[in-house]
């Protein structure tokens, strides 16, 4: 306790309760939707509809996500939602801190312009290109195949400028050592950087993943074909016009979407909150 | 480091800083292949997926192209509509009134409820982080579903507490008004916690030392957040706000879901507009021409972006 805290006691207190019941409502807003989407999904279709409308179901049921089912080939596009944001995740992984271990690491002639050439395309944000991008997949015959929803994203501008910049923070002496012995650089980039840089793969991974996994225009254009859609773009053939689904079944099919990343998170929050407490006990 | 130079078998040197003076000794072209190598995914994909589509949607602006048979070469034309034809420039000035809906809600309740968490005296501090930053995991159009059924006229729990508190909403995705700021709306719930963690780190790294000392002369709660905190947070707040523009100008997911660009028109974005024209209508060099201001646009932000950026790097050395 300050001194300013014990001379004016009752009106921090009424700032504190303020501060409070500020979080809480900002905090209800924030868990609403995902609390409709939860209680939703376990609604028999009769309360959904029925009015006045509640929050919590009155009875559990299941019949939900067992409609979803039918509705959607739903499995299919669980695994395609899988295969597409972790496949994209893992070239994307490979293929940047290759690209930024030879800009971090090896000095060669140009690599100033390759790097300010690669910063640049970052700033292209990829609807402008969609088009050209589109015609090229379609070129190759890979519209409604997994080669054309990730092969146009597994490298990545941002990823090769981030893991370069934190190559560039690992300490010289821990590859130099390992040049000395004889190390091809191969060797040094597999078994020196990577296993230090683990954390900004994970930071960059985990980005990676949950932007592909969420994203709804990707798969919209490159799919046509209902089987080959990811969750998300699948969910979507359910609205709109014609589009008279339950909304209990949209909300399963929702749940279903979210829960992966809300669980990810979830796990990674606890590490999160960890070192953010003892850099904060200082 | 003394022996890395008595040992001929290194052939490291120092990769040449952005900013630097390059090295006027030669370099061996071992070195340069083994660099390729390296880089070689990389390139080709960056190259056949990036490069080479940035230069393709550039000629078919200037085209009638369709994607199949001939295209001719139409000029200025397909440039000339998006600045004429009205629904196009009424997709722009919808972009413009998002952007100014989105931008500003979520930037500043990011900041206050950053500050919140930050203060000495919440309690519960990491529950209500979790509980903010829950949104951010959840997809734009899986937002845009719960939302959705949330304001519906007649089923939408929401509506109906508000008309319990005597608010009528009526429905808001059919209302060319309010379909809008509902929409924008989505998208700050949505967005807020990932700028809210950005401002938080950004907090966390004004030293403690400064509000002390300011404590001790005596400046008040207020004082202290307008000549310490806000001055201290000048570069983050830049950042976000930017990062919050970029993403405001590229709209298209939960719009997709809950209206399509309606009602008559009044939801419809550039990148709404692209998508239809180019793979609804394929008007493919009318889509390129629009995806070219789309860039244009972004690009002039994303260069005061890294005006900062490079502010923010000079700062910390």
């Amino acid at each position: 306790m300050t001194a300013t805290a014990l001379r004016r006691p009752r009106r921090l207190h009424a700032a504190s309760v303020m501060l409070v019941l500020g979080m809480l409502l900002a905090a209800a807003a924030a868990l609403l939707p995902i609390a409709i989407i939860v209680f939703t999904a376990f609604k028999p279709i009769a309360e959904v509809n029925a009015y006045p409308p509640t929050l919590v179901p009155g009875q559990w049921t299941l019949e939900n996500f067992a409609r979803i089912f039918e509705e959607l080939p739903f499995a299919r596009l669980i695994l395609n939602s899988v295969v597409f944001a972790g496949g994209v995740t893992l070239f994307a992984l490979l293929f940047d801190s290759l690209a930024a271990y030879a800009l971090a690491r090896i000095d060669f002639r140009g690599s100033r312009v390759l790097l300010i050439a690669i910063i640049a395309t970052l700033m292209i944000p990829f609807q402008a290109t969609l088009i050209p991008v589109y015609q090229l997949v379609a070129d190759l015959g890979w519209i409604n195949t997994y080669a054309g929803l990730i092969a146009p994203r597994a490298a990545d501008a941002f990823g090769i400028f981030f893991l370069r910049q934190f190559f560039l923070s690992l300490p010289r002496d821990l590859d130099n050592a390992a040049r000395i012995d004889g190390a091809s650089e191969f060797r040094i980039f597999r078994s020196v950087i990577l296993p230090n840089a683990v954390p900004a793969l994970l930071t960059l991974g985990i980005f990676t993943f949950v932007n592909n996994w969420n994203d709804l225009l990707w798969p919209l254009v490159f799919t046509t074909d209902a089987e080959m859609g990811t969750i998300t773009s699948g969910l979507t053939l359910l609205t709109g016009p014609g589009g008279i689904i339950p909304q209990g079944v949209m909300m399963a099919g929702s749940l279903i979407a979210v829960l992966p990343l809300a669980v990810m998170f979830l796990m990674i929050q606890r590490r999160f909150i960890e070192s953010v407490a003892t850099t904060g006990m200082k | 480091m003394s022996t890395t130079l008595h040992t001929p078998a290194t052939r490291y040197r120092p990769p040449a800083p952005l900013g630097g003076r390059s090295s006027a000794r030669p370099r061996s072209t071992r070195r340069s292949v083994l660099a390729l190598l390296f880089l070689a995914p990389a390139l080709v994909l960056l190259g056949a997926f990036v490069a080479w589509p940035m230069l393709s949607a550039f000629r078919l602006s200037f085209t009638d192209s369709s994607g199949f048979g001939r295209e001719s070469w139409v000029g200025l034309e397909n440039y000339a509509r998006v600045f004429t034809d009205p629904a196009v420039l009424r997709a722009l000035g919808n972009t413009a009134l998002y952007a100014a809906l989105f931008t500003p809600t979520a930037v500043i309740s990011a900041l206050l409820l950053a500050l919140a968490l930050n203060h000495p005296r919440l309690p519960l501090r990491g529950a209500f982080r979790t509980a903010l930053f829950l949104p951010f995991v959840v997809s734009l159009a899986v937002a845009a579903f719960a939302w959705s059924y949330l304001l519906d006229p007649q089923i939408g729990l929401l509506n109906h507490w508000l008309r319990g508190g005597g608010i009528q909403l009526g429905n808001v995705l059919q209302d060319p008004t309010l379909a809008m700021p509902t929409v924008a709306l989505v998208a700050v719930w949505k967005n807020f916690g990932f700028y809210m963690v950005i401002f938080l780190a950004g907090l966390q790294e004004i030293p403690a030392s400064l509000r002390e000392a300011a404590v001790v002369d005596g400046a008040s709660a207020w004082q202290r957040f307008v000549h310490i905190t806000l001055p201290m947070l000048s570069n983050t707040f830049a950042f976000v706000l930017i990062v919050a523009l970029i993403a405001a100008l590229q709209a298209f997911d939960q719009i997709y879901v809950m209206t399509g660009g309606g009602p008559f028109g009044s939801t419809q974005t550039i990148v709404m507009e692209i998508y239809e024209s180019g793979f609804r209508e394929l008007e493919l060099g009318f889509a390129s021409a629009l995806s070219y201001v789309l860039l244009a646009i972004t690009l002039l932000l994303s260069l005061v972006q890294f005006v900062f950026f490079g502010r923010r790097e000079q700062d910390t050395q």
